[in-house]
């Protein structure tokens, strides 16, 4: 083979490399940033607001997902309840945020997080706190926790109490109904500068993987998500 | 068909080892000194504490062991690109046949196995003062001397925090330790295995699960250092990091305060302080 063959051959390889590279770069990136749900931003006395109403789900459905047995949060949109857990959020703006769980108590591993911090407790603005079911609440029992909402580069720290076992019409799958059993949490934070913050649940909730801690764990769209803050 | 064997080309008469080890004394005589004065002050993780500093010494102490070699490795290449080319135009010869020469071996073996051994005892000095920020397991070898402040390291995924059983037992998600003080940090984890890497302190040390892996470090002046898990632990292992600060005693006892008051309401749901967890999935894992 001539050399301006060989030569032709490596140009093919690196590109081919190169092009390899790039489509796995984009599946990372795609992972990390998309498909994200835009919240709906309102104005209030010149500040944006958002409402971020989500919920908790023991597990998914068929509806939703591939892996119907998995714990999950959703999101409501215009559309309905979406499992969708990367959010865009503008920078400098109110989020008020509305979590209703449907799931059951698991149990922290850690009881500090039971502790809720960095967010404030609705119309009230008490700070490390948040309303359950209406009630001011600074901490719940550690053993009765369902889920966790951390945003932790945010020091954002609000504990979920899970229903209780003994609860009647509880849901069995998502999307469920308000009149299923349920905890309602609400509670304030504020974004200031725009960045990529990853949220998560610290409750090791993957029901039948080792300790909990796999599947939905693991996996964005389910327990784990982005707040992506973006500038106005 | 077989290859026609080549031939061999007569020895020129040069003494080309002679050669090379004269350029490779010189370049290492100038090359030497100037990494260990110019490279090894800008070497990690810098002097944070006493520990950082002495991997500083540590590191230029190495570096400077290396260079040497590494000139070795340039002058020879280079001599055999300026003079062991095939000429433009001429037959293709082998070079002349290699002889066995005991000296040359003796002196190999001799050389690189005291630099070996020397690494060897200079590493284990170096460890044996104080651990050298290392985690040494439940029962440390290297435990300095006077008073420490413990503080405890739990991992989880994804996120480090950090209990205090000396003030009360408080827990807290940020790390701050006082100015010039020793502090003996106990890192364990309460899932998979982790690894607590305290970058400017020269602090690193594995997080197991049902293990206290025990780390000394002597902070020095206030400032800032960086937090970050150096074991791929799941999903957010790029992610699980955060920032620690060194301030003075006054600042440390006021931050220890409002921390103590902050998590006062999840002290009572705190476990006794133990040297290593591994609570059970409450309901649903395993």
């Amino acid at each position: 083979m001539r050399v301006g063959g060989k030569l032709l051959l490596v140009v093919l390889a690196v590109a081919a490399a190169g092009v390899l590279i790039g489509l796995y770069a984009w599946r990372l990136t795609y992972l990390a940033g998309s498909p994200a749900y835009k919240l709906p931003v309102k104005t209030a006395n010149g500040h944006q607001v958002v409402d971020l109403k989500i919920m908790t789900v023991a597990a998914i459905g068929p509806k939703l997902s591939q892996n119907p047995d998995w714990v999950s949060y959703l999101v409501q949109t215009p559309k309905g309840w979406k499992r969708e857990t990367v959010w865009d959020l503008p920078a400098n703006a109110t989020i008020n945020v509305t979590i209703y769980n449907f799931d059951g108590q698991s149990g922290l591993r850690n009881p500090l997080y039971g502790k809720m911090v960095g967010v404030t407790a609705g119309a009230s603005g008490a700070s490390n706190q948040i309303l359950l079911n209406g009630k001011p609440t600074t901490e719940i029992d550690p053993a009765t926790a369902s889920h966790v909402f951390a945003v932790p580069d945010l020091g954002i720290d609000v504990a979920i109490r899970g229903v209780d076992d003994n609860a009647k019409n509880q849901c069995g799958f998502a999307p469920c109904q308000m009149q299923n059993a349920h905890e309602t949490i609400t509670f304030t934070f504020h974004t200031t500068t725009p960045g990529h913050f990853r949220w998560q649940c610290f409750v090791p909730c993957a029901a039948g993987w080792i300790d909990g801690w796999g599947g939905p764990m693991q996996t964005i769209g389910y327990m784990d998500g982005f707040l992506n803050v973006k500038a106005a | 068909m077989a290859a026609e064997p080549m031939a061999a080309r007569p020895s020129d008469g040069v003494s080309h080892g002679r050669r090379v080890i004269t350029a490779w004394l010189v370049v290492s005589a100038i090359a030497t000194p100037l990494v260990v004065v110019l490279v090894g002050p800008l070497l990690p993780p810098g002097n944070a504490s006493t520990q950082a500093s002495q991997q500083v010494i540590d590191n230029t102490v190495i570096t400077g062991i290396v260079t040497p070699v590494v000139c070795l490795i340039f002058v020879f290449f280079v001599y055999a690109l300026l003079n062991f080319r095939a000429p433009k135009g001429g037959a293709l010869v082998d070079g002349p046949p290699l002889r066995n020469h005991a000296g040359i071996q003796i002196a190999w073996m001799v050389i690189t196995s005291v630099t070996v051994l020397f690494l060897a005892g200079f590493g284990t000095y170096e460890l044996l003062q104080n651990g050298a920020g290392g985690g040494q397991g439940p029962s440390p070898v290297a435990v300095p001397g006077g008073k420490k402040i413990a503080v405890q390291v739990i991992a989880q995924q994804w996120e480090f925090t950090y209990r205090y059983p000396g003030f009360g037992g408080f827990e807290s998600h940020e790390l701050v330790l006082p100015e010039d003080t020793y502090v003996v940090l106990h890192v364990t984890s309460l899932d998979v295995v982790h690894s607590f890497w305290a970058y400017e302190l020269g602090v690193k040390a594995d997080a197991n699960p049902r293990v206290d892996n025990v780390a000394f470090v002597r902070t020095k002046a206030p400032g800032m250092f960086q937090v970050r898990c150096a074991e791929l632990c799941g999903l957010w292992h790029g992610y699980m990091y955060n920032n620690g600060h060194v301030v003075s005693a006054d600042q440390f006892h006021a931050w220890v305060k409002s921390q103590q008051a902050l998590y006062k309401p999840i002290a009572k749901y705190l476990p006794g302080f133990r040297r290593e967890y591994l609570p059970a999935p409450v309901r649903r894992g395993g």
